[in-house]
């Protein structure tokens, strides 16, 4: 895999996270656009984790939008012990939704999230235990292809019924929102959303890194093979449902992360991000940046929402249409996505370097 | 019952049947095979040469029968990475290779190592690693295709990978599905030679219509007829078998 795409791509988001949020100290720059330029660096993340399973493992999931609210729900609750006496009920112990239900104490289930470190861990271990008991079942039983993508619907689906109900105790329909500080600081703040923009870029960041180290490793050369000829795996010895869990469940880790990244940013985690729909459009980014590329999930995820962010403002209606559009666009004139433009200016195979030397 | 396997056994088939939909693919199919033999294994379309290599690898399992690898290992419990732990290469009539690696790292994958993925995730290329990689790459007359993506090699070339990569695996048997099909003459030769050079230090089964090519490979024949073993003996034994002849020439 060539490095240059990925170290470009650093430089990128890094150099340009850096001059946004310098040029929101001096007022250059809007405080809201930070949050939103914070915002795509989260579906950056997702997006990353889409490409990781797809491209790499060649599991086409349709549900990675549900690990990403999961993150994200984590992050929200720990918000929601941040509100303290400050709801409109001023309850000390319960968040206001769970006064308006005549709740009477906290479920066991959200012991623990006044603690800031303990929530990241759920919005990390939630996700990535999901997958594993999702994937453990799926890719030992060998569901692939369309049937995995349908269940993977049907889990997002699931979740997205499961959380619209009250007594779930996650908020409901409403979800959790209100949020007033994160570690103790205004969460309204612009030191604040510039600090929560650069903890995105750096995990996004790292993301990248730890996504391009698993893909170019034997690891990932096994996965490749897997991808493209799962039963020649097997008889060479290998057990391509172990290489598949793994990598979704780093994927959903990752998803996780990006979900509680967002959440703090746009200051409101409900069911809706459960929807099927939203784990389409990250499939979508993903095409349209070029799948199997990791650096192209992220281009692809900025890309196609600072699209629907113009969109959305300036043709609401319109909106739709053109991320259809652009999906049929890319699908039909560039199945490698944008990334697939430059490849071609690759040296051929035959030019490769030398492998690594012996150690 | 008892077995009659012995030491110098690498694989026996006792009254192997496997049906589909009510179509017997492989009749109570009794095969037996010693340590360092080379076996062809003919027999028209539909005879159950590929369903016999799916029975010995995992792939299929066998209705009835007992498939039992060196001297008391029961195959028919086994899953596929188990049996191609155990030693059991197999190389598929459509040479599979892994067309986006190259020629190089197709080898390296097939190298006998541990599968585990906490292993791959950490594994760095060992010279002891590379210096098998090179044997196997003169062996199979690739050396100057290592960079190369496999997805680019020619038929022939594709076909040699495989086999390297079944070496690589080192197994003490190699199952080989019509290795010769769709190849010039001068690859058949050197494919034939390939093959005898394995020989050498393992047992190979080999699957092949083209009988040309058996005949050039010189060793015991099995003929394969409606799942069970119709003749066997030496290529002339069997093509002078009124049997035989009837059913290839019947048709």
């Amino acid at each position: 895999m060539n490095k240059l795409p990925t170290i470009l791509c650093l430089i990128a988001i890094l150099g340009g996270t850096a001059l946004l949020a310098f040029g929101n100290t001096t007022g250059a720059v809007p405080t809201y656009a930070v949050s939103l330029v914070g915002k795509y660096l989260c579906y950056a993340i997702l997006a990353l984790a889409v490409d990781l399973v797809w491209g790499f493992a060649g599991i086409l999931s349709l549900g990675h939008a549900a690990f990403f609210a999961l993150g994200g729900y984590a992050m929200g609750m720990y918000l929601m012990r941040q509100i303290g006496t400050r709801g409109v009920y001023g309850n000390p112990l319960l968040p206001d939704f769970m006064v308006f239900l005549n709740w009477k104490e906290l479920p066991w289930y959200w012991t623990g999230f006044d603690n800031p470190m303990f929530a990241i861990l759920v919005a990390m271990a939630a996700p990535g235990l999901i997958a594993f008991i999702f994937g453990w079942f799926a890719f030992r039983s060998r569901v692939s292809g369309v049937y995995l993508s349908i269940i993977t619907q049907a889990l997002t689906y699931a979740l997205l019924l499961a959380f619209f109900r009250n007594d779930m105790g996650f908020g409901g329909n409403n979800g959790l929102t209100d949020f007033k500080d994160i570690f103790g600081f205004p969460l309204q703040s612009d030191a604040v959303r510039r600090a929560l923009l650069i903890a995105s870029a750096l995990f996004l960041a790292a993301c990248l890194l730890a996504a391009r180290t698993i893909v170019t490793s034997r690891f990932g050369k096994v996965l490749i093979a897997v991808r493209d000829t799962e039963s020649r795996t097997r008889f060479l010895g290998y057990r391509p449902e172990r290489y598949k869990l793994f990598v979704f469940v780093v994927s959903a880790v990752m998803a996780g992360i990006g979900g509680a990244l967002y959440v703090p940013q746009v200051g409101i985690i409900n069911p809706s991000e459960f929807a099927p729909a939203n784990s389409i459009e990250a499939v979508i980014w993903v095409a349209v940046g070029g799948r199997g590329t990791l650096v192209g999930a992220i281009l692809g995820a900025i890309l196609v929402n600072a699209g629907k962010t113009f969109f959305t403002g300036a043709l609401p209606e319109f909106w739709l249409f053109a991320l259809g559009a652009l999906f049929i666009l890319v699908t039909l004139l560039l199945p490698k996505g944008i990334l697939g433009l430059f490849a071609r200016r690759e040296p051929p195979p035959a030019a490769m370097p030398a492998p690594e030397p012996a150690e | 019952m008892t077995s009659r396997t012995h030491a110098d056994t690498i694989l026996y088939l006792d009254g192997v049947s496997v049906s589909f939909d009510g179509f017997k693919a492989l009749n109570a199919l009794s095969l037996y095979m010693e340590k360092g033999e080379m076996r062809a294994v003919i027999g028209p379309n539909g005879a159950g040469k590929t369903t016999m290599m799916d029975v010995i690898t995992g792939k299929t399992r066998p209705d009835e029968g007992k498939v039992v690898f060196g001297t008391n290992t029961d195959l028919t419990a086994l899953d596929e990475p188990a049996i191609a732990a155990l030693g059991i290469g197999r190389k598929f009539q459509k040479p599979t290779v892994f067309e986006p690696h190259t020629v190089w790292d197709n080898l390296l994958l097939a190298l006998a190592n541990d599968r585990r993925p906490r292993f791959t995730l950490w594994a760095r290329q060992t010279g002891e690693e590379r210096d098998r990689i090179e044997a196997i790459l003169a062996t199979i007359r690739l050396a100057d295709q290592r960079h190369r993506q496999a997805g680019n090699l020619s038929h022939g070339q594709k076909q040699w990978l495989e086999i390297g990569m079944l070496l690589a695996q080192e197994p003490q048997l190699l199952l080989v599905d019509e290795p010769v099909a769709g190849m010039t003459d001068a690859e058949t030769e050197q494919t034939a030679e390939l093959l005898r050079e394995i020989n050498k230090t393992r047992s190979v089964v080999v699957v092949e219509h083209d009988m040309h090519f058996v005949r050039a490979l010189g060793v015991k024949v099995t003929v394969l007829h409606e799942g069970s073993v119709l003749s066997e003996g030496t290529i002339d034994h069997v093509s002078n078998d009124p049997r035989v002849i009837e059913v290839y020439l019947g048709r």
